[in-house]
C-alpha cells in the first residue's frame, strides 16, 4: 500500500505548485507514474496484510479471483475518479478542498490526515521491531495482542521510533532516496522468499501448487479468535484499501501532473505487484510459519522473513516499515504544523513522533491493520465524493462550484455536515445492521453525494463572484 | 564507467532473486541461497545509489 517514495516525497517537498494549477510544460506521460507506484504499493504493511488474509481463513480460490477483481476496480478508481479530477484542476486535493470547503475546514481535515499518519506510521515502527528484535530473541507479539507484551517490546519500539523520528526530523530528503533504492530490492525479496519455501510447504513443481494452495496455504479456516473472511471481504478490501488515494483524492496531488487522466492506469503496477503479487508472497511465508509452528498465534513479519530469506529477509521488513513510516511521519509532522505556520517542523515533528512511537508499542495497531487501512479509507472519502459532485455536478444543478472560495467563507456548512452524516450512516450500518467495515465505503459515497446536493442546496446563498467564472482553478488545462 | 555499475546493480539483483528458484529446482540448499541473497543485497546498496536516484532526479 502505500506512501513511501519518490515522487510522492518530492512533490510534497516542491512547493512551486501547491496552490496553482500544474503548468503544461510540468506535466509528465504515464511511464513516469508506473515506477511511482510500483515502489509506493510495496511497503511494510504488504507483510502484514498477506499474512492476515491467512489467518483470517481466505480460501484460494477467493483470494485470487477477489484480489483481481477488486484490485481492478481500484484501478479503475484512480483512473476514472482521481486522474479525470486531477487532469481537469491539476490542483492538489488540498487547494481544491480549500476552495470548496474553507480553510478552516482544512484545517480540521489536516488534524484527522495527521491522527491517521500516524498509526499507520505505528504499525510500521511495530513491523520493523519484529525485525530488529530477532538477535536479542525478543518475545514477540501475538494476533490477539492489544497491550505490549514485554519491556523489551516498548525499549525496541522507542528505539526504532527514536531514529525514525530523528530522521524524519533532519533528513528526509536522505530517506526519500534511499526508499527509491530499496524499492526495487524489496520486489526482489518479496517474491524470492516465497519461491525459496515452496519446497518446505510440499510445492516441487508448478503442478504442485494449486493442490497446496488450497489444502495448506489459504484453508478457508480462520485462526483462533479470527472472523471469517469470503470473497467479497477480499474483493472490497482491495478495493477500498486505498480508498483515501483514489474515491478520496488524495492522489490528485501525484496524478495532477499527468499529461492525461488515462495516466490513473498507471497505478496497476503498483496494485498487481503490491496488493496480488506481495501479499500472496507474504501470505506464502506466514503459511509456512504456522505449518512448522502448529498454527502458533505468534504474528511477527521479521523473524518470518528471517527464516525464509534469512537476513536479507529480516533486513527487508526493517526497510519496508521504515521506508513507510519515517515519510507517513514527516507528513503528520506537516498537517499538524498547518495549524500554525509558526510553530517549527523539527519539534512539531519531535511530538507526532513520540505520539506515534506511544501508539506503536500497542500490538493491536499491526494485527487490527486490515481494519485500520479500512476505516482510514473510510473517514477521507465523503471529501472524495464532494470533490467530485463539485467538480462535474455543480454548475448543472444550479449551484456554485468552489463556494468557500466564490463566498470568502472559511467553513463551507455542506462540506462539513456531509462529512458528519455520512460517517454517522456508516457508523450506524456497522452498529446496528452488522455490516462490516470493509464494506461501508461503498453504500457511504452514494450518501455522500446526495448529502452533498441536499446540503448545498440548502446552505448556499446567492453570491457576488469573487474569481471570474473562467479561470485555471475551474476548466482544463488541457483537452482530453 | 556509469553503464559497469549499472550492470553490477542489475547482477545485485540478479543475485537477490535467482539463489530461492535454484532452491526450488533442487539445485542448491537453503543456507548457500541465503548467503547468495545477502550478497546481492550488499551489491545492491552500495552500487545502485551510485545511479539511481540520478537517473530519478533527471526524470522527475
Amino acid at each position: 500500500m502505500n506512501k513511501s517514495t519518490s515522487l510522492v516525497a518530492k512533490l510534497n517537498a516542491i512547493n512551486e505548485y501547491e496552490r496553482q494549477p500544474i503548468p503544461e510544460s510540468k506535466l509528465k506521460s504515464w511511464k513516469k507514474f508506473i515506477g511511482t507506484y510500483a515502489g509506493e504499493h510495496t511497503a511494510g504493511t504488504e507483510f502484514v496484510l498477506g499474512p492476515l488474509f491467512v489467518a483470517h481463513g481466505a480460501s484460494a480460490i477467493d483470494l485470487v479471483t477477489g484480489l483481481l477483481i477488486g484490485n481492478v476496480l481500484a484501478v479503475l478508481s484512480w483512473a476514472f475518479f482521481t486522474g479525470k479530477i486531477a487532469a481537469k484542476t491539476r490542483l492538489t486535493l488540498y487547494y481544491q478542498l480549500e476552495q470548496i470547503a474553507g480553510s478552516k475546514f482544512t484545517l480540521i481535515y489536516n488534524l484527522v490526515n495527521a491522527g491517521l499518519f500516524c498509526f499507520l506510521a505505528g504499525a510500521m515502527i511495530a513491523v520493523s521491531a519484529t525485525a530488529v528484535g530477532i538477535p536479542f530473541n525478543l518475545e514477540m507479539p501475538t494476533l490477539t495482542d492489544i497491550l505490549p507484551n514485554s519491556l523489551g517490546w516498548i525499549l525496541t519500539v522507542f528505539a526504532i521510533g527514536a531514529i525514525t523520528t530523528v530522521v524524519a526530523m533532519f533528513g528526509f530528503e536522505q530517506v526519500s532516496k534511499f526508499a527509491n533504492i530499496a524499492a526495487p530490492w524489496m520486489i526482489m525479496v518479496f517474491i524470492a522468499a516465497a519461491v525459496g519455501v515452496l519446497p518446505r510447504l510440499g510445492i516441487n513443481s508448478l503442478a504442485d501448487f494449486w493442490p497446496v494452495a488450497k489444502n495448506t496455504i489459504w484453508t478457508g479456516v480462520p485462526l483462533e479468535g479470527q472472523s471469517q473472511f469470503t470473497f467479497w471481504h477480499i474483493t472490497f478490501f482491495a478495493w477500498f484499501c486505498n480508498m483515501a488515494m483514489h474515491i478520496g483524492m488524495a492522489d490528485m496531488s501525484i496524478l495532477r501532473y499527468a499529461k492525461k487522466w488515462t495516466a490513473g492506469f498507471s497505478t496497476a503496477s503498483g496494485v498487481f505487484l503490491g496488493h496480488y503479487i506481495a501479499w500472496i508472497a507474504s501470505g506464502i511465508l506466514y503459511s509456512l510459519f504456522l505449518l512448522e509452528s502448529n498454527n502458533s498465534l505468534t504474528f511477527a513479519p521479521g523473524p518470518i522473513a528471517y527464516e525464509a530469506a534469512g537476513i536479507a529477509g529480516a533486513v527487508c521488513v526493517v526497510i519496508a516499515g521504515w521506508t513507510t513510516a519515517n515519510p507517513t511521519l514527516y507528513r503528520a509532522g506537516l498537517a499538524i504544523q498547518s495549524i500554525n505556520p509558526n510553530w517549527k517542523t523539527w519539534k512539531v515533528t519531535l511530538f507526532v513522533g513520540l505520539f506515534t512511537t506511544i501508539a506503536a508499542c500497542f500490538p493491536a495497531l499491526v494485527m487490527r491493520l486490515l481494519e485500520f487501512v479500512a476505516l482510514y479509507g473510510l473517514i477521507l472519502m465523503p471529501l472524495g465524493a464532494v470533490i467530485f459532485i463539485d467538480v462535474y455536478f455543480m454548475e448543472r444543478w444550479g449551484l456554485v462550484r468552489n463556494y468557500a472560495l466564490e463566498s470568502g467563507k472559511k467553513l463551507n456548512p455542506a462540506v462539513a455536515f456531509t462529512w458528519i452524516l455520512t460517517l454517522g450512516f456508516c457508523l450506524a450500518l456497522n452498529l446496528f445492521a452488522d455490516v462490516e467495515i470493509f464494506f461501508l465505503g461503498l453504500p457511504g459515497w452514494f450518501v455522500a453525494v446526495i448529502a452533498y446536493l441536499i446540503f448545498s442546496k440548502l446552505f448556499q446563498k446567492p453570491i457576488v463572484f469573487k474569481t471570474q467564472k473562467v479561470n485555471l482553478t475551474s476548466e482544463p488545462i488541457l483537452n482530453h | 564507467m556509469k553503464r559497469l555499475i549499472i550492470i553490477t546493480s542489475i547482477l545485485g539483483l540478479i543475485t537477490t532473486i535467482v539463489p530461492p528458484f535454484l532452491v526450488f529446482t533442487n539445485q542448491i540448499d537453503p543456507s548457500t541461497s541465503k548467503t547468495l541473497m545477502l550478497i546481492g543485497t550488499v551489491v545492491w546498496f552500495i552500487s545502485a545509489p551510485l545511479w539511481l536516484n540520478k537517473k530519478e532526479q533527471e526524470s522527475v
